[in-house]
Order: structure tokens, then sequence, then C-alpha cells
């Protein structure tokens, strides 16, 4: 049978998905724990399974069995992740199912689908193998004992001398089998067990064993249906000439000469720019260089100077306190050795492969969105606001996505295409340029922090007082959902952040993600002190794959790195030592370095740095491998680890490890997003560089083998590598870079007052 | 304007503007969406398919210069029934992630192969450092080219 590219087929003119009843699918219990997070989980799926329509029996919300074959309908956005591969492993191995035969479709949006971990159906935070491991093995389980207890009164044989197996029912001794579509429609009648038995680790099939990913094919060979490929009867094609600076406005503008273009159908003004709606992407694009237009523009007076000055001042003030342990600030002013270091992170583009872009379909009494989105949730959300036909009426279709990392959980991209859909009354499909994408996106926070520790006089830290500045993602996340009249609908996570922000002022207060990886360090110091200063200046904001951890884990490790120099203690030990009871963290840590040859002799040139960073409820640790030849740093070697707990897939697990060593390096090394006047100063790739072939090191992984529930994979890899590569540097020069993208030139930096 | 050329071994003739780029005929015009539009400015690679078997940028390629030459896009070198060496050595090696770059990737590939068919790990960085991948599946790559030049595909 097939991949799930054979399933997801958005070139073609999709039927609408039947939206799913969610009476008695599934229950979730929520309790706020932070901002959006929410962090009881009741799964409850074993509860009411659906009668049969239509001839197909739908055991839970994610599985669909019928005469014609068995599907999985994966609610997790597939963006290179490999999650649509995972999650099949995980209900595949339950179901008795081959995963490479069962068929996966994205499921349609439906609060069914709502992630425990973020209180909507979104696809982020490194959460969807977490959340999905325990209901989808009882999802799974489910089904399968009630295709059991259908086969025995089939076969009329007692359940007990029948075997599950492959995606069929076989009666050993007697050498009958029946494949569970046939058995569906009986199975869909029968009394749901209350709590299914679950395999053993040591019955896997499917978890933990090498396998292929399903879109690997789909995906070599054309094939596979990101959203820049739907097309849909009739579909015209958009663009959007935008504002040159942030909360821009049109003021007024002249189309007539962009309207006389050839292809060009309709200009339609949109208030924060102006769509042109024409036969194709190059005919709309060549008409919006004709388009005249006159912007208000509120904030074109911000600057990258501007910023990290207001942040500066706003340090001499006081902050809000998120740890306060002893006395940090008299501990380290009384300190035998006293450090002070001044770090700084800069705004960063997610950059995916595939620029933003949506399809829509508006009719007076349906909204069909297309869309490589992260969160299905929050995308039909924008359909109802948008035409304000009922939620039921606005159906999303997942695609794949050309990457994600964050950028796509925002609804900018699906705004646009309903209101054009809308607009013109035809189908349209909006694309953004990669310069409307780098220049109006969404962006990774820049940080400013300050930091100062005491060691005593045998090199033991006493004190670390660190100040962090940097915006809060969710005040801007949820600002435009305070006092919208859609609050009824919105998803309980939304709500319950919402509810946090407006009682506690989240703008001014701060979420956990701006100090995440520093307030919540594993290392054991005797006092420790971290401030927040979240004034925001106003450059929209998103989660970028591993959120405050990107910034917070290069001070904190290259910091750790410091103190490790100043009592001249090797940076692995001095890590050991503080990490003291961290078993897991040191574990790590200690088979990365193994692996490594940490302290054993280098090839002339080279020199080690290490970094270890815990995120999203998993382990992490890096060492890095530099020289420094000629004013540059150039990266030949990576060794990353991790202990996420049980593996569903190792190679899956493997890849996120290289290619988050490769993010990494790339925001450690190249990428900065500058403001001026209002706007971002770089614009495509040849400005926002991305790491290339040629200079991508060797990278070696080692996955910690461990029988803990499974937590996160896709961004835990990342924060260690920018400080891993730094700390090598210091290594062979020994000049501290304190600033990302890591510079040599920085190597002279004035000192800190 | 009317335009000629070979389409994976098939004659097509558009009437497009001379200087529409062939990534939008391909994708707009003939629904071949396989190659992928990613910088616009020829950056990233992600829209690179076979003109007269060479690795060409076809978001900045007018239609006017493909006129009576053969392009080969990513559909043409094979399909998910029969893949040419280089998919099959793409599939072994688990390279895509997000998938949106490698179009691109296994054109570059395919056509250093066709030039070279055993590359050094120099001749890759020359041939592929045009091809951005942002999920980082560079060392997949570099493998499966090597995988691909001693002739497997299969694991």
């Amino acid at each position: 049978m097939s991949a799930p590219s054979d399933q997801v087929k958005p070139g073609k003119d999709q039927e609408s998905p039947q939206v799913m009843s969610r009476r008695g699918f599934l229950q979730v219990g929520t309790a706020v724990s932070g901002g959006l997070m929410v962090s009881m989980w009741l799964p409850e799926v074993a509860r009411g399974s659906q009668m049969p329509s239509a001839d197909a029996w739908k055991p839970n919300a994610w599985l669909r069995i019928d005469r014609t074959g068995t599907t999985f309908l994966c609610s997790q956005a597939e963006m290179g992740q490999g999650i649509t591969t995972g999650l099949t492993t995980i209900i595949c191995e339950e179901l008795e199912y081959d995963p490479r035969k069962i068929k996966v479709e994205f499921a349609p949006a439906d609060r069914a689908y709502d992630n425990p971990l973020m209180g909507l159906q979104g696809t982020g935070g490194s959460t969807s193998t977490k959340m999905a491991w325990n209901p989808l093995r009882e999802a799974g389980a489910m089904a399968r004992e009630k295709l059991l207890s259908a086969g025995s009164k089939v076969l009329k044989v007692a359940p007990a001398n029948l075997v599950a197996a492959d995606g069929a029912i076989h009666h050993t001794a007697s050498g009958r089998s029946i494949p569970y579509e046939e058995l569906a429609e009986k199975a869909a009648w029968l009394p749901t067990p209350s709590k299914p038995t679950l395999k053993k680790p040591d019955q896997y099939k499917y978890v933990g064993k090498p396998m292929q990913r399903l879109d690997a094919v789909a995906k070599s060979t054309g094939t596979a249906g990101f959203g820049m490929d739907v097309q849909v009867p009739e579909m015209r094609i958009a663009v959007v000439v935008r504002a040159p600076s942030f909360g821009g406005t049109v003021k007024s503008f002249d189309a007539a000469e962009a309207k006389a273009m050839p292809g060009v159908e309709a200009v339609v003004p949109l208030g924060y720019g102006v769509g042109i709606v024409a036969s194709t992407y190059w005919h709309a694009r060549q008409a919006a260089e004709k388009l005249t237009v006159t912007w208000n523009e509120p904030r074109g007076d911000v600057s990258s100077a501007s910023i990290r000055g207001q942040w500066v001042k706003d340090m001499e003030g006081s902050g809000l306190s998120v740890r306060e342990l002893g006395d940090a600030k008299g501990a380290v002013a009384g300190a035998a050795k006293k450090l002070h270091a001044i770090y700084e992170a800069p705004y960063l583009a997610h950059a995916p492969m595939e620029p933003m872009n949506c399809t829509a379909r508006v009719t007076k009494d349906l909204c069909e969105v297309w869309a490589p989105t992260q969160s299905a949730g929050l995308s039909q959300y924008v359909g109802v606001d948008v035409t304000g036909l009922p939620h039921d009426k606005v159906i999303i279709h997942s695609t794949y996505l050309g990457g994600g990392f964050g950028r796509r959980v925002g609804d900018d991209f699906v705004r646009d295409a309903v209101l054009l859909s809308k607009a013109v009354g035809k189908p349209v499909k909006v694309v953004w340029s990669r310069e409307d994408d780098i220049k109006q996106g969404t962006f990774r926070p820049a940080s400013y922090h300050e930091i100062s520790g005491g060691l005593d006089a045998q090199g033991n830290v006493v004190g670390v007082h660190h100040k962090i500045a940097t915006p809060s993602i969710l005040a801007q996340l949820l600002g435009p959902f305070i006092g919208a009249a859609l609050f009824n609908w919105l998803p309980m996570g939304l709500k319950q952040g919402m509810g946090r922000a407006i009682a506690g002022g989240m703008a001014e207060k701060g979420d956990a993600q701006q100090v995440e990886g520093a307030a919540d360090t594993p290392y054991v110091f005797p006092s420790h002190r971290v401030e927040l200063y979240g004034r925001d200046p106003g450059i929209p904001l998103a989660f970028w794959r591993s959120v405050g951890n990107s910034f917070n884990a290069f001070v904190m490790e290259s910091f750790i790195d410091e103190l490790a120099a100043a009592a001249g203690k090797d940076p692995l030990e001095f890590r050991r030592t503080l990490l003291k009871d961290s078993t897991r963290h040191r574990a790590v840590m200690d088979q990365v370095a193994e692996k490594a040859g940490w302290g054993k002799p280098l090839p002339a040139g080279r020199f080690r740095g290490i970094a270890q960073h815990f995120s999203f409820s998993s382990y992490a640790a890096v060492v890095a491998e530099v020289s420094v030849e000629k004013g540059d740093i150039r990266v030949h070697r990576i060794v990353t680890g991790i202990d996420c707990g049980r593996i569903v897939n190792p190679d899956i697990v493997r890849a996120q490890l290289e290619g988050g060593a490769i993010y990494g390096l790339s925001h450690g090394l190249k990428q900065n997003i500058t403001i001026d006047k209002g706007g971002v100063v770089q614009s495509n790739f040849h400005d926002y560089e991305l790491l290339r072939i040629h200079e991508a090191p060797v990278i070696e992984t080692i996955l910690v083998q461990s029988d803990a529930e499974p937590t996160g994979v896709g961004e835990p890899g990342v924060p260690p590598i920018a400080p891993a590569v730094a700390n090598a540097v210091f290594a062979a020069t020994g000049k501290r870079l304190r600033r990302m993208p890591l510079s040599l030139e920085d190597a002279d930096q004035p000192k800190p007052t | 304007m009317s335009t000629t050329f070979t389409l994976n071994g098939v004659r097509k003739t558009v009437d497009v503007p001379e200087e529409m780029p062939l990534l939008w005929v391909l994708r707009d015009v003939l629904a071949m969406t396989g190659t992928k539009f990613g910088c616009g400015m020829a950056q990233c690679g992600a829209c690179t398919v076979h003109l007269d078997g060479n690795a060409v940028r076809t978001c900045i390629l007018p239609i006017s210069e493909v006129a009576g030459k053969s392009v080969t896009t990513i559909e043409g070198l094979g399909t998910p029934e029969k893949m040419h060496p280089v998919q099959a050595a793409w599939v072994a090696e688990n390279v895509p992630q997000c998938g949106y770059c490698q179009s691109g990737q296994i054109m570059s590939a395919a056509a250093l192969l066709a030039h070279n068919p055993h590359p050094s790990d120099d001749d890759i960085n020359t041939a592929m450092s045009g091809n951005l991948c942002r999920c980082g599946t560079y060392s997949r790559i570099r493998k499966a080219i090597h995988r691909a030049a001693d002739g497997g595909g299969a694991k």
C-alpha cells in the first residue's frame, strides 16, 4: 500500500474531508501551568467509539477503518520532523498494523485534536510525540481489542485463541485469517473496553526499530503536496504589497498602471497592504512593481540601536525577579573573583525553504482553506474571524509544510488568502516572496543580557546574577484575541493564556519562555538571581525553533565556560560538579564528551568546546571541534547527543540532531536581522544566510537509551550548538565572543562597564 | 509570444511573455509543481532543473532562452514507481526532512553524477553549494551522492 504522500494530494482538487463529530471522542482535562501550557492530560479515548456511518468505522479520532482500507488521521503537521512516520508507528504498534501499509491522512481542524500541551490543535514546542504517546497507543489497542472480539464472533473461536497481527485477526490452529477491513462493521457495534491492555516494550515490532520515513519517496520524486503546490479549479494567484516598516498601513494607492498589466484581475486594498490577484505568480509580481502606495508608518523610527539602547537604559532600573535564591548580588560583590559580561542575540527570521502561502475558496456558506500550517486550529479561527461563518463551515485541509520552525504557527498567510478569496469571489492562492517573509514575517526576539558571577578562593561558584531583556512572544500572540468577538470559541489554552495575560499584564511581567534555560537552569549555584526586562519594541514575534532556549543557552553555557576558565578548571569537570545530582544531564554530556575524545590530543590547530542544555523535557549535549583560520571560524566536527526518553524512530531522531546542528550553526555563525527605520534591513538569502553544504561539518550523533516516556526531539538539539562553538573559539584564541552571530571582529569589543 | 521546447521528452508550446521565468511557466501554466520556488534570485537552488543536461535555476531563466531546448524536471527524472538512482539513494539514506528543497538538490546531484560519475567530497561541495537546505540534511545528501555513485540505490 502506500505512504502518506499518496493520500495527501493537494495538487488535485480535493473533496472536503468529513468533519467528524467530537462527541465522545476525546476529553481533555486541562490545568494552567504557565502561559499556554496546560499540563494535565486525561486521555479517555476508549470512550464511545462512533457508530458506523457511510460504512466507515471510526473507533476514535485517529482511526478510520472501512472495506477500502485502514487510515490513520494524523493531527500533527509534518514539517520535516518526521511526525507522520513517528505517530503512525506508535498507533500501528498497538493496532498491530504494518506502518508502511496503513493509509495516512492529515486530520481536519477539529477540537478532538487539540494538543493538550498547547491548548489548541497545533504542532510546536517539540510536544507531538510526548503528547501522543499514551493516547495513540490506547487508541490503537482499543481498536485492536474490538477487532479481536469481532474476529472471535465471526470465526467462532475464543479471543484467547486468536492473534492480531499485520492488519488481520488470525486463528493459527486453523490457519484462518480475516483482515481488519472486513471486521470493521462488526467491531463498530461491540462494547468498548474500558481500559485496553497495552503491549510491553519487549513485544514492540516497530517502535524503536529502524524504519524508513513514510514520506521519503514522495519527497524524493517531487510528488509530495506542499501548500505551494495546491491547485483548485478556477484558482487565481495573488501577491500582497506590504508596508516597508512594521505596523504600516495603506494611506493611499494608485492602481491604474497595475490594473492595466496583462493577467491582472483585481487590486484589493487590505489595510495592512494591497493584494494583486492575477493569473500567475509572475503576472501578479510584475503588476506589484507598478503599484504606487503611500504608507502610514507609525513605527518608522525604530532601529536595532534604539532597541538596544532602551534595554540598556531599562537595566539601570529594576526588573522582574523570576528567580531568587539566596543573596546573589551580595555573594558576587563579596566574591574572591568577580566576572561581569554583556551578551547579545539579534532578531532572527525562520526562513523555511517554502515561502509563506495559502489557498482559500470562500463562498457564501463555506470557507475552505488549504494551508501549510502548524496550527489548523488557529487557521480555522482566522477563517471564522474573516468570513463570519460558523467554525464548522470553515474547513482546513493541511498540506505538507516546507519547513516550519515556528513560522507557520502564525496566521498572517491564512488571513491574506481568506480576505482575497472573499473579495474576488474566486479561489485564491496567495504566495509571499522570500523578501516578503524576511522583511514582513515574524521573528525570534532579540535579547540583551547582563550577567555577573563570583568564585571563591577555591574556584567554586558562590553566586550568579543574570539580567535578561527580551520581549514576550505570548503577549503578542494573545494580544489580538483579547476582546475578540469569538472569545467563546477560542481554544481553551488561548483563553487561559489570555486570562493570565489580562490579569497579570504579561507584556510587562513576562512569561516562562523569555527566561527558559536561564531561570530554570539545572546548575546548582549557592545563590542565583534572574531578572527580566520585558519591554517590547514591537517587532512581530514568533516561536522559533527552541524559542528562549536559543539565546539563554548561549549565555548560560558561555558564561559557565567563563567561570570555569576563571577558576582554572576543565569545562567538562566544572559542569559535572555544578550538575551534582542531575544524572541524566551528566550522562548525555559524558557520552558526548567520550565520543568526541574530550581531553585527548587534537590535530594541530583544532580546538574543542562543550555545552549541555535541557529543553523540551529532553537532555542534550554537544562538543564542537573548530579551527580559526585567517579570521574565520571553521567548524570541522560536531558530536551531538540527546536523552529524549524512549525513542520511536532512531534514524529520525538522529536526523533531527543533524538538522538541529546545522540550524544552530546557521544562527551561531551567520544570521542577523537588523532593524532600521522600523523595517528589516535584510531581504533574501544573499544577506540572510543559511549554512551551505561546503560549510557543514561532520556530525556524529548519540542517542541515550532510556525507558522513560518520550520527550522532545525537534528542538533540544539546537540550543547547545552555538555556545559549544563559542567555547571552542575561546579555547582556540583565548577570546570570548559574546554576541551572536559569532564574529572574531567582536573579540576586541569594549569591556562592559 | 509562443515558445516551443521539450519537457521531459514531450514537445510543449506555451504562449507566455518571453521574459517569464521557466519556473512560473512550469508551475502556474503547466501545473508541474515538483520544481519549487524558494527565493526568486538563484540563491537557494530549489528551482533547479536540467537544461540540455545542465543544472540551471529556473527562477531567473526567461522562457525565451529555453526555446528549442530540452528541459528535464524532477518529474521527468524518475517516478515513485521507477526512481532514478539518485532518487533511490535519497530514499535509502532517508535524506528528506521537510522535503521542499529536495527536488532541486536531486536535480543538482543528478547533473553532477552525469558529468562526474565518482565525485570527491570537494566536487560535491562545488556542485551542491548553490542548493540550500534549511532542515540541514547536508551530511545525508553527501552520503546519498556517494551511494548513487557506487551504484547503490537500495540499502
